[in-house]
């Protein structure tokens, strides 16, 4: 019976608590003894939240019976572990945050905790979400609920695989280069990553903040959907939000695909590397999607090729200032017995940052240095028009673009992490729409080889409702629903 | 005297009058504050915190902008210029690079202009305190972030400045600009506006520059002063010795009275200056900036040029150096008060004490004096009184029956009094001895306190005639 409450959707739960056949307790009950039972294989949670959950439940419950219950009342939530809240350890993943308690909510968690969520804890992620499979996590691995040898994605692993296992009804992640729709797609949920500056990046610890977007990840469309509908809209702490109503991303977001252009872009369509059983299931969905009466155009982004090299460019670069203030004085680890600043600085940042993000940071170093400005970050922005351009080319010709989310299905741990590049090439069908800062939703079109395959749609800017309506659509047509993996 | 050419451009960092720091919601913290109390998670430089832009300090910025005579590009934008320091707390200032808010402008100083090259925005840095004597092992650092996040204004000269005197005079009147647009109250010793002079010299009709230094530390004009000096000869020193200057930081000691070598430009920092993603870059009303333009108060120059029309130069320097006590004059004269009179006053009387009365008093003040309703002593009492209350001079007057005696009947009577009850002063006076009527006179001014001074004096000299 009770696994039953962590198979449900928002709409369900919030049926059952407004009737009053289970309580936000029970919810939170069930939620926390499936993790006592599966957590220790598939290590999503860093860390739990007991005081939060305990008090956000019974605060649920009281707005349940007063009959004030807004649309989040109750829905247990997982957060990745770069969102800051208020007085719970958040720390990037990194050893250098080991112990930071924020004085602060951001504005995303804020908003869903003022619609009722109840978090149940700290997701685990790559080390500043700089990675594809979780593996650069300094605490450790998470595994894939469908397949423990097998990575769960990245960066927002730990939130994927939470949502897929059934350890949470909705969980946060970031999406700097892919981080949200890839795990989504190798855990087999529902990932959406937002047009740059619809969701207030205050309170997120930076990566690359030009690219950085939060989002939801959810078991279906819906859920995903109207989690993301509330944490929208302006925030007057983050410059870069912006002021369109956050509702607007549910806009006839349940009308169909019919007499919808889907283009598909070439070069997404036969990406290098992509596995046949990947392309096998695309081809699936866009039949599919056809049959649901959309139209299936060809259509072309140029530059794809050259969009992989200006992130890693970009990003890095980004990075490499954002982690500047990661320097011991002020909090975190701090190796204070070096004999003058600098050494402490050198000794703190060498024993809290792991190897990818030292790798990041001296290549952001190297690429903003005077002298390398033009050819690499200068040289970098220009690619990042021309991304644009392409998009903005391509949505002349469709509503939505539609490709796989990542070239393979879930990889087997330690596969990749001795090869940074291929690990880089996990990107390639989602970096473009961060570079353009386009909504993107990844949704599960079936398997390949048993592992959950994810359908990625690519929406114009401020066109989240255009990519919710087809994943929408694809999800009703196909009766594939996100599944919550059984795990053991 | 000699033939080398000082050459000097003046970098300013002023700290506009604003509430709040440049990208936080953070008071900006008095001089005695405790450390870290105007403090926030966003000039602290917590994970996941980001910037906003001070509107107050954008207006400052224009303003000065503006009575600089620069031009405002339409467009604008921050920059991040990274360096790791304790007292930066980001480990990357926000400032702006290659599209700053203003360019292209000149201040008018003694007569000719000393041409602007940029203004822009950017945010200070905390303070590190040292605590611990020279021994090495003894050395504790502490860092104070109040100040981290404060809004500064940068304004670069070319350089065009050619003496000590003209850097002193050039920092002076931007300190009186700044005063007179609102933009800052730019007190030096406050920290408020710190110079920071490039100096060179070169071969009288040489086309080169020489090679610079900057200097740092300096706390006020008379500092600046004497720091440009110090380092002129210096460099002169060295050249002449044979030597080469080298480009570097210098620092000014007060107590020793020297400059001193800081930082050497040799290894300069490469800041890595690229655009601050967090903040979109400004595209800056264009009706806004109309509508700062047209709000600007009389710039100081065209001030006192019209001053000069109705004053001396003496008065005109210190009333149109400080925008309070030239807006009091125009004031006051506007409502009847005699020009030169009231200028004296301001000159002798508000400047040193700084208590402005209101212009309606001021005037009617000077008109009692100027009507001799009042002695020059009286007048001082109710000025006084008047700004301490807010009560007119009129009121006053007559309450405390300060009005002048000026009757000649009323004060024959006195004078007869004073000549017989003095008559060993009035003997030694009609024996030639003039200083004796200061002691008839000081009797009389016993006698009938608010006295005409001058009808008074006459009637004593009649009568002892």
């Amino acid at each position: 019976m009770t696994d039953d409450l962590t198979q449900l959707t928002i709409k369900d739960a919030q049926r059952l608590l407004r009737l009053g056949s289970i309580s936000a307790a029970d919810l939170v009950t069930a939620h926390v003894e499936r993790i006592e039972r599966l957590d220790r294989h598939v290590k999503a949670y860093l860390r739990f939240t007991p005081e939060l959950w305990e008090k956000q439940a019974e605060e649920a419950d009281r707005r349940i019976r007063q009959g004030e219950a807004g649309p989040l009342t109750g829905i247990p939530l997982a957060v990745k572990d770069v969102l800051c809240v208020r007085g719970v350890e958040t720390t990037a993943g990194s050893q250098i945050l080991r112990g930071f308690k924020p004085p602060y909510t951001g504005t995303a968690v804020g908003r869903l905790f003022d619609a009722g969520a109840v978090m149940l804890g700290v997701t685990n992620c790559d080390e500043f979400a700089m990675g594809s499979s979780t593996e650069n996590s300094s605490y450790f691995a998470t595994r894939n609920p469908w397949d423990l040898e097998r990575v769960p994605g990245g960066s927002s692993g730990g939130s994927a695989a939470a949502v897929a296992a059934g350890e949470a009804i909705v969980a946060l992640g970031t999406d700097t280069g892919g981080s949200i729709r890839q795990p989504a797609a190798l855990c087999g949920v529902v990932g959406m990553k937002p047009t740059y500056g619809r969701v207030s990046r205050y309170g997120l610890i930076a990566f690359a903040s030009s690219l950085d977007q939060i989002g939801p990840f959810a078991r279906c469309v819906d859920d995903a959907a109207i989690t993301l509908s509330l944490m929208s809209g302006l925030d007057p702490l983050d410059s870069t939000s912006s002021d369109r109503p956050g509702l607007e991303v549910l806009n006839n977001y349940d009308r169909g695909v019919k007499g919808m252009r889907l283009g598909v872009p070439r070069e997404y369509y036969d990406v290098d590397g992509i596995e046949p059983g990947v392309k096998a299931a695309i081809d699936a969905a866009l039949f599919i999607l056809r049959n649901a009466g959309a139209e299936i155009v060809d259509v072309s982004l140029p530059h794809t090729d050259y969009g992989l090299a200006a992130y890693y460019i970009i990003a890095p670069a980004e990075c490499s200032s954002n982690l500047a203030r990661f320097d011991g004085v002020r909090y975190g680890l701090s190796e204070v017995d070096a004999p003058n600043i600098t050494e402490e600085y050198m000794r703190t940042r060498r024993k809290g940052f792991g190897t990818e993000v030292r790798r990041r940071v001296m290549l952001g170093t190297y690429a903003l240095s005077s002298g390398y400005y033009d050819a690499y970050y200068l040289k970098a922005q220009k690619v990042r028009t021309l991304i644009k351009r392409d998009f903005d080319a391509a949505f002349k010709e469709c509503d939505a673009i539609v490709s796989a989310t990542s070239p393979t299905v879930a990889f087997p741990i330690g596969s990749k992490t001795q090869d940074p590049l291929s690990m880089y090439l996990c990107d390639v069908l989602t970096l473009g729409g961060n570079l353009a800062g386009l909504p993107g939703i990844s949704v599960p079109c079936g398997t390949s080889d048993g592992l959950p395959v994810g359908l990625q749609v690519l929406a114009p800017q401020w066109g989240e409702n255009v990519a919710l309506r087809v994943a929408r659509a694809y999800e009703e047509a196909s009766d594939i629903k996100a599944e919550v993996a059984s795990v053991v | 005297m000699s033939d080398w050419e000082v050459v000097i451009g003046m970098e300013v960092h002023v700290q506009p009058t604003t509430k709040s720091k440049m990208f936080c919601g953070c008071g900006i913290a008095p001089l005695n504050a405790p450390p870290n109390t105007y403090t926030c998670e966003v000039c602290l430089g917590m994970p996941g915190v980001l910037p906003v832009i001070n509107k107050a300090a954008v207006e400052a910025c224009l303003k000065t902008a503006l009575a600089l005579n620069c031009e405002i590009p339409r467009h604008t934008k921050f920059d991040r210029k990274n360096y790791m320091y304790p007292d930066l707390p980001k480990g990357y200032q926000i400032s702006q690079y290659d599209l700053p808010m203003s360019i292209n402008g000149f201040l008018e100083v003694g007569g000719h202009k000393v041409r602007i090259r940029r203004v822009h925005l950017e945010e200070d840095t905390g303070k590190l305190i040292h605590a611990g004597d020279k021994l090495h092992k003894a050395w504790e650092s502490y860092v104070d972030l109040n100040r981290a996040g404060v809004p500064l204004m940068e304004i670069v000269s070319e350089p065009d400045l050619r003496s000590a005197d003209e850097a002193r005079d050039y920092a002076m009147e931007l300190r009186t600009l700044l005063r007179t647009v609102g933009a800052s109250e730019a007190d030096m010793e406050k920290g408020q506006l710190r110079a920071e002079p490039n100096i060179s010299i070169r071969r009288r009709g040489a086309i080169e520059f020489g090679v610079k230094t900057e200097l740092k530390n300096i706390n006020s004009f008379r500092a600046l002063h004497r720091a440009i000096l110090y380092e002129v000869n210096r460099q002169q020193q060295v050249l002449e010795s044979g030597d080469a200057v080298v480009q570097e930081t210098r620092g000014w000691s007060e107590q020793e009275e020297r400059t001193f070598p800081q930082r050497s430009k040799e290894f300069a920092e490469d800041y890595r200056y690229f655009p601050e993603p967090d903040l979109p870059p400004l595209e800056l009303d264009r009706a806004w900036i109309e509508e700062l333009r047209r709000g600007l108060p009389d710039l100081p120059s065209v001030r006192r040029a019209r001053l000069l029309n109705d004053l001396p130069a003496g008065q005109v320097a210190v009333i149109a150096a400080d925008r309070e006590l030239a807006d009091l004059y125009e004031s006051a004269v506007a409502k009847g008060a005699p020009t030169v009179a009231t200028a004296n006053w301001i000159v002798n009387e508000v400047a040193p004490t700084g208590k402005l009365p209101s212009p309606e008093n001021l005037a009617e003040l000077m008109k009692l004096l100027q009507g001799g309703a009042i002695t020059r002593d009286s007048g001082r009492e109710v000025y006084l009184e008047s700004v301490e209350t807010g009560r007119t001079p009129a009121e006053i007057v007559a309450e405390h029956g300060y009005r002048q005696v000026s009757d000649e009947s009323e004060l024959r009577v006195i004078a007869e009094a004073v000549i017989d009850a003095n008559p060993k002063a009035a003997a030694d006076y009609r024996a030639g001895k003039k200083q004796a009527m200061q002691a008839l006179m000081a009797d009389l001014r016993k006698r009938v306190p608010h006295a005409n001074p001058k009808v008074a004096n006459e009637l004593l000299l009649k009568l002892l005639a």
